[in-house]
């Protein structure tokens, strides 16, 4: 029984990295579906950043307010501009954004996907000669890999404002020894640790999405069962890469 | 890349119904030879062999899960058999990787089940996708030819709409106009009328005899819709003088529908229409009456 499980789970790992390599593949041959790139960067991008901008001026804001409590205790207040800046641009931009697209992105695509699996429109595409690789999978990674670092950024900054609004008005830190305070508190390797995770979580995240929704099985209760396999696995997904990509980037860049 | 050869001499147990095959001096347009399928434990099919030649068309009947839609499957290499193999027009497939069968699926058109058009595009994009994927015609003849098949299946006025807007019978007929757009010599067809009205469902028999016999298409029809079998066997389309006219089928076009009842994975029976209504078999006898 559980060797059963382990091979399942390997069996499983295996197609996944399969479906990557062929994905990958794909971005450097020809067709490229232009079209449904820009198509997927405008519902990658677009469509998410109302949700990305909102969790990221409530993450600085919540942040401002409990770290300012804190800093408090130690004299400490004129530096919450600091901590901000470096949590949100170092772990908490990235990781939150990533779980909101895995949220909406991951889920969105798996259902679609699937959909496309269960009504045949996927065995219809090839049918019709056409690589679903190509066609749904290589346009939905590539607009969200490059997606999720803009995002990120845009949050880390709406997140700055927030912790800026709550510095100001509710901590009284004058305006000025905040941002003074939030350059001071980053270096270029934190800059470059923001930029990087993003990349690697939005590739993790669209290409889970992806990979669930071709995989769905058994009608509509399939759909349902593939949306949430692929929020579920790309949300653990995003906490265990940041793990990662954090561990090795301190040991490449630090 | 797999060997574009011709097909192999011997046909299998399965020759033509009518005899065609080798020997006929009708090149066969498909060929199963033994060709055997399971999943897991579950045998879908056992030693299956039968030979389709031009202009001819395949009947295939049975029971549900008795693996008529994976003989389709197969033909477009969307799954691949165990054993046996797998011939579409002179070229092995059985052995293709999914790149080489792109190729060979230029020549296949495929009717899903409930139609299978694509959501997010609109009759006019269903229809002309693979013409627009190809990049060989411009926007207007595409436009064109898309106008063309719609005509052909009397939907011109839909061209605009988007599939969510079509009856269930307009969106087979829709995925009939995708499947022949790109002038395939083969199609094939997955339960074309499962789930409609009669009177519906007949416009679908009609499209697959007039595009059999006037545009002289090689069909594979899976179904296990007795009716609209025998009707598609026993009608034929011609050029009237009022248009297209259907009149009872002559001999040899009788003798051109070939059909074969799976049963258990293996070809229970082949023959004609006329040997299929003449059989004793218990098995045949419960499904046909």
């Amino acid at each position: 029984m559980l060797i059963r499980i382990i091979k399942n789970m390997l069996q499983e790992v295996q197609e996944y990295m399969h479906l990557c390599g062929s994905a990958i593949r794909c971005t450097f041959s020809r067709p490229f579906y232009s079209r449904d790139f820009v198509e997927q960067l405008d519902s990658i991008g677009m469509g998410s950043l109302t949700v990305v901008v909102l969790t990221g001026f409530f993450t600085g804001a919540v942040l401002g307010l409990q770290s300012g409590m804190t800093l408090d205790q130690f004299g400490a207040r004129p530096f919450v501009g600091r901590l901000i800046s470096a949590s949100m641009i170092k772990e908490l931009g990235p990781v939150l954004t990533g779980l909101m697209l895995a949220g909406r992105v991951g889920s969105g695509i798996a259902a679609e996907i699937g959909s496309m699996v269960v009504t045949d429109q996927v065995s219809a595409l090839r049918a019709l000669g056409t690589d679903p690789i190509r066609k749904l999978v290589v346009p939905r990674i590539l607009a969200g890999t490059l997606m999720a670092p803009v995002l990120t950024v845009i949050a880390d900054v709406v997140g700055i404002l927030g912790g800026w609004l709550i510095a100001v008005y509710q901590l009284r830190v004058a305006s000025s020894l905040y941002w003074k305070s939030v350059i001071e508190g980053l270096y270029i390797q934190d800059a470059w640790m923001g930029l990087l995770k993003p990349f690697v979580l939005g590739f993790v995240i669209v290409s889970i999405g992806c990979y669930v929704g071709l995989r769905t099985k058994g009608g509509t209760q399939g759909v349902g069962r593939a949306t949430t396999n692929a929020v579920v696995a790309s949300s653990v997904m995003v906490i265990a890469m940041d793990f990662f990509v954090t561990r090795l980037l301190f040991s490449l860049i630090y | 890349m797999a060997a574009v050869s011709s097909a192999p001499a011997t046909m299998g147990a399965g020759g033509g119904a009518d005899g065609s095959g080798p020997g006929s001096g009708t090149a066969p347009m498909l060929v199963f030879d033994q060709v055997s399928l399971a999943f897991d434990d579950k045998v879908i099919l056992r030693e299956v062999s039968f030979t389709l030649s031009e202009g001819h068309t395949k009947v295939f009947l049975g029971a549900s899960g008795a693996g008529k839609s994976t003989i389709l499957k197969l033909i477009l290499g969307l799954l691949k058999p165990d054993g046996g193999e797998i011939w579409v027009r002179g070229s092995r497939v059985d052995t293709m990787r999914e790149v080489e069968m792109m190729a060979v699926r230029t020549h296949l058109g495929m009717v899903f089940q409930e139609g299978a058009l694509f959501d997010s595009l609109t009759v006019s994009e269903n229809v002309g996708f693979k013409l627009y994927e190809e990049g060989r015609l411009s926007m207007r003849d595409v436009r064109s030819r898309v106008e063309e098949v719609l005509g052909f299946v009397g939907l011109g006025d839909f061209i605009d709409r988007m599939p969510s807007e079509l009856s269930g019978g307009q969106r087979r007929r829709v995925a009939i106009a995708r499947a022949m757009a790109a002038k395939p010599p083969i199609l094939l067809y997955d339960e074309p009328t499962t789930g409609l009205d009669p009177i519906t469902a007949t416009t679908i028999d009609d499209e697959i005899i007039k595009l059999r016999d006037l545009e002289n298409i090689t069909s594979v029809l899976v179904t296990h819709q007795l009716r609209d079998a025998f009707y598609v066997s026993d009608y034929e389309a011609v050029h009237g003088s009022e248009g297209v006219e259907f009149r009872r089928a002559s001999d040899q076009k009788m003798n051109e529908a070939e059909f074969i009842m799976l049963k258990d994975g293996r070809v229970h029976f082949e023959g004609n229409s006329r040997e299929l209504r003449a059989t004793r078999d218990a098995y045949i006898s419960t499904f046909l009456s």
